[in-house]
């Protein structure tokens, strides 16, 4: 196999957390595993280049907060930011270059603005609202023309992306190191005396379901007993804990927002890994890691996990928003330790085609799809 | 002095707008090329296809039944590329589509019929995940069913990619300025290539 030389772009600094970050951070090292050789060049919120980052990272200088799409975003542009992405790229001499999120004002844009060879983009939003997109799919069009290969890292980023840009972009969907988490140490002072649950999310968004969460945990603790709760997730923990009622604040125990191996352990340690959304996900990268750590899975019967679970196969769906049914199938589940040694079987299994190895194999087909 | 403004004027848009309309024309000329590398591509990737399905077909490791279907059906595929329908050389003339001035490769419906024969094919072959791990123990099989496993994953994706390619052609053609004004010229008319390029179920586990 011919050795590439890849550059890849993300538009998010990578010492901030993010699905992004993280998938191309993850990408480049099973690359460089593969024996190719890649760069990524990436914002460093950080103005000194020596900012601990990974040596095959290259800073393309400070982002600024914009609003765009309803949010901030944080973004890089102007000349000296221009000016590093055209010496990055004469630099670099790439095979390919791998765009991530080009469709956002970023310097993803501003690379395939410069850029000669192919180009593969990767588009990992499902979330555009229609009107934005369709206005910015106008300005984004020229740019977008140059873009050899577009890869969706789910069937929902794909539907937006066909919804308003047309064409026929390939699936392959965000993965994770299967070893390293189902390796991870358990942790047996965060076990619960008969049960552990775990729950990971930002608690002071909505949509991830933690209010959900906590109602069913009522219910689950007065059928049964010596049950805790592991939250693992940004927030604002003394706020989340007061707004408990007294009886549930023994059984919670709140992680914060913690990095990628105590997640791992916390996994490791549940005997159920509950994921009560109620909307707005467009894969489910979390209800993977679960069953990579060999915890059996319950999540919410939406769209994305319903995809991810196989419709039930490799976990257990509930009714979405409603605290009694999480709290019914959840204790039932409990009860049955062969159903979950089942489930979390089946999914060991079939969680082998997001491990990094095999995805990297997919999009490294890719490139060499358009390498000429 | 207003005259002068106002020629001034005239000038400074006539300029923007030829700029506007030769920018234009660069788009078209790139996606254009982004086409025709697309479809060298398939094309090679479909001959790399036949090339290792016939390989595997004679190398005597498939019963001769299925090295037979595997064979005739590579065959077809590779006789179709090059235009030369097998079945029937002096065929009906009405079937034949040479009134098509704007023949490549893609030669139209044989080609993706024959194409899509040897997909069907080699999911009939290659059904079963297992029976096709216990045939990657061989050693001499092994190379070659990884290999044809490969290049049936490449074929989909560079069939995506130029068909992808078409579609942005297609927006930037249907625009008002490039079809008054033909800024396409006399570039090939647009056809999207359309065949079953469907893996087999036995080369890889459930899709994503």
């Amino acid at each position: 196999m011919k050795r590439l030389r890849v550059g890849l772009v993300c538009p998010y600094s990578l010492d901030v957390p993010g699905g992004v970050q993280n998938h191309v951070r993850d990408l480049a090292e099973a690359l460089i595993g593969l024996g190719h050789s890649v760069s990524v060049l990436a914002p460093s919120e950080v103005p000194d280049e020596e900012a601990g980052l990974p040596s095959y990272v290259v800073p393309a200088g400070g982002a600024v907060p914009v609003p765009y799409n309803g949010s901030i975003a944080r973004v890089s542009f102007g000349p000296v930011v221009a000016g590093r992405v055209r010496r990055w790229l004469r630099e670099g001499d790439f095979d390919v270059i791998h765009l991530h999120e080009p469709a956002s004002p970023s310097l993803a844009l501003l690379a395939l603005w410069a850029a000669e060879g192919p180009v593969v983009a990767t588009f990992h939003t499902s979330r555009l609202r229609s009107r934005a997109m369709s206005a910015s799919a106008a300005i984004l069009r020229p740019s977008l023309e140059k873009v050899t290969a577009r890869i969706a890292v789910s069937e929902y980023a794909r539907d937006t992306l066909v919804q308003h840009l047309g064409g026929e972009p390939v699936v392959i969907p965000n993965g994770v190191y299967v070893d390293r988490i189902a390796h991870a140490a358990a942790r047996p002072d965060w076990r619960g005396a008969s049960a552990t649950i775990a729950f990971v999310g930002r608690i002071d968004e909505p949509r991830k379901g933690f209010a959900v969460m906590a109602r069913a945990l009522e219910a689950i603790t007065r059928h049964r007993d010596g049950v805790r709760l592991l939250v693992v997730g940004g927030g604002d923990i003394q706020r989340a804990r007061s707004a408990l009622p007294d009886r549930l604040r023994d059984h919670v125990t709140f992680l914060g927002r913690a990095g990628d191996e105590e997640k791992a352990s916390a996994l490791k340690s549940a005997d159920l890994y509950v994921a009560p959304n109620t909307g707005g996900e467009s894969f489910g990268i979390v209800l993977v890691e679960a069953m990579a750590a060999g915890a059996p899975v319950l999540a919410s019967d939406i769209p994305a996990f319903r995809r991810v679970l196989a419709d039930g196969r490799y976990g257990t769906l509930f009714e979405p928003g409603s605290p009694s049914d999480l709290a019914s199938q959840a204790l039932a589940l409990l009860e049955d330790q062969g159903r979950r040694e089942k489930l979390a079987e089946e999914a060991r299994r079939d969680v082998r085609r997001y491990d990094w190895s095999v995805l990297a194999g997919k999009i490294v087909e890719v490139y060499e799809t358009v390498v000429r | 002095m207003t005259e002068y403004l106002v020629v001034a004027a005239v000038i400074v848009s006539l300029v923007a707008v030829g700029l506007w309309l030769s920018w234009t024309a660069t788009r078209l000329d790139r996606v254009h090329h982004r086409i025709d590398v697309a479809r060298a591509t398939l094309d090679g990737q479909l001959l790399r296809r036949s090339g290792a399905t016939l390989e595997l077909a004679t190398a005597g490791v498939l019963d001769p039944a299925r090295s037979l279907v595997l064979a005739d059906a590579a065959h077809a595929a590779r006789a179709a590329r090059n235009g030369e329908p097998d079945d029937d050389p002096d065929g009906d003339p009405d079937d034949d589509p040479d009134d098509d001035p704007d023949k490549g490769e893609f030669e139209g419906d044989d080609t993706e019929h024959a194409q899509s024969d040897l997909s069907q094919a080699l999911r009939a072959v290659f059904a079963d995940p297992d029976e096709v791990d216990q045939l990657t123990r061989h050693e001499e099989a092994e190379e070659l069913v990884l290999e044809l496993a490969g290049h049936c994953r490449k074929v989909v994706l560079a069939r995506r990619f130029h068909n992808d390619a078409v579609a942005s052609a297609r927006v930037l053609r249907s625009r008002r300025r490039v079809r008054w004004l033909r800024l396409a010229g006399h570039a090939a008319a647009l056809r999207t290539v359309d065949f079953d390029d469907q893996p087999p179920f036995g080369f890889g586990a459930r899709e994503p």
